[in-house]
């Protein structure tokens, strides 16, 4: 069978079609953020250790970083339609 | 390992405040694993390389009975499998799939091709989307460690390498870049039209989810192109692109449409 390429081997590149300048006064790039502004618009690039599920670690980075909101982008349990329950095993307070 | 998989390790992104709204992006995009299969009954490695080959390509998968998607049989693509070690009953191999794969369900099929029946030993992720396990990469205790030491001693630049600006995560998907002058507008819920766009990027058709982004390339919006890379780059005037998600806060940029002035106003 034919192989497909993966989203992460496809090459793009850029094409021009307006030459302008960008005003300095607005925005940041990305990298010279502030550090407030970057917590605001961060995303982590966790590795999650074994035991406790996607969930109970993105509520983690919640208290650890405190941050209203955060989610994880695709969780690691598929399988998990069911909620598991807290008199587990584990603990669910976060690493201290 | 009654619920679902808690023993599975590697790449989760988490996105903070804000940025919670690329995680859709991040939910479509491509994984891949690194799995332990244990077989039910010695195969000569050949076979196995052979079957894993089979598996690349378009595979039909039925969800698991513990699922939380309807048990409808799906088409997902693999990308690559790749053999990389066989000690006896366990197969090491690495896996480049669609999202939505189940690699349980992977595993038990592979078993069931080589006819001695196979399950899933362990499994690591090492790869979602864009993100992998390279330097940017951070343990929960590291991030709490490098957290407090920002809030004691304020000084950031530990705690900088790892918090990625959401951009990051819009790496894989293509991208057209706007004039300052477009952004506000875009912010507001309109869609792009042709004489706003500076620059962008190939391989771009209609319906593909581009990303929208300033200049100094900061994300604006996710959007659905209406067009070619080719037919936008001729374009004089017209939408290009439909906006589905604004990234940006209104008012990071200074509004610079103008409005009709209403009758009584002066």
């Amino acid at each position: 069978m034919q192989r497909i390429k993966a989203p992460w081997e496809i090459k793009r590149e850029l094409v021009i079609k307006a030459e302008e300048e960008t005003d300095p006064k607005y925005g940041y790039k990305p990298e010279e953020r502030p550090i407030n502004e970057l917590i605001k618009f961060g995303i982590i690039n966790l590795d999650k250790p074994p035991g406790p599920s996607s969930h109970e670690v993105t509520s983690w980075i919640k208290k650890i970083l405190k941050v209203g909101h955060a989610g994880h982008g695709g969780t690691l349990e598929p399988s998990n339609g069911l909620g598991r329950s807290q008199s587990d095993w584990r603990p669910t307070d976060s690493p201290k | 390992m009654g619920w679902g998989d808690p023993k599975v390790t590697g790449v989760l992104p988490i996105a903070l405040n804000e940025a919670t709204k690329v995680i859709q992006v991040l939910l479509t995009s491509g994984k891949e694993y690194v799995c332990v299969m244990r077989l039910h009954s010695e195969v000569p490695e050949e076979r196995i390389k052979k079957v894993l080959e089979e598996f690349q390509g378009l595979i039909y998968q039925r969800p698991p009975v513990r699922a939380s998607v309807k048990r409808r049989l799906r088409v997902r693509k693999i990308y690559y499998i790749d053999l990389l070690e066989v000690d006896g009953r366990n197969v090491l191999f690495k896996v480049g799939c669609e999202a939505g794969t189940y690699i349980r369900k992977l595993t038990h099929d592979i078993g069931e091709v080589l006819g001695c029946g196979a399950h899933m030993q362990e499994l690591r992720r090492t790869r979602a989307g864009p993100f992998t396990e390279d330097e940017d990469s951070i343990t929960l205790h590291e991030l709490y460690y490098y957290y407090s030491k920002w809030t004691e001693t304020g000084d950031e630049s530990l705690i900088r390498k790892f918090i990625l600006p959401m951009e990051r995560a819009l790496t894989l998907i293509p991208k057209i870049y706007i004039r300052d002058s477009a952004v506000d507008a875009i912010c507001h819920g309109a869609h792009l039209t042709a004489p706003g766009v500076t620059s962008l990027e190939t391989k771009i058709k209609p319906k593909t989810l581009v990303a929208i982004m300033t200049q100094k390339g900061e994300a604006v919006a996710l959007a659905k192109a209406t067009a070619t890379t080719e037919q936008i780059i001729k374009m004089k005037h017209g939408i290009i692109a439909k906006t589905e998600r604004v990234l940006m806060p209104r008012g990071t940029y200074p509004k610079k449409w103008k409005t009709k002035k209403r009758a009584g106003v002066s």
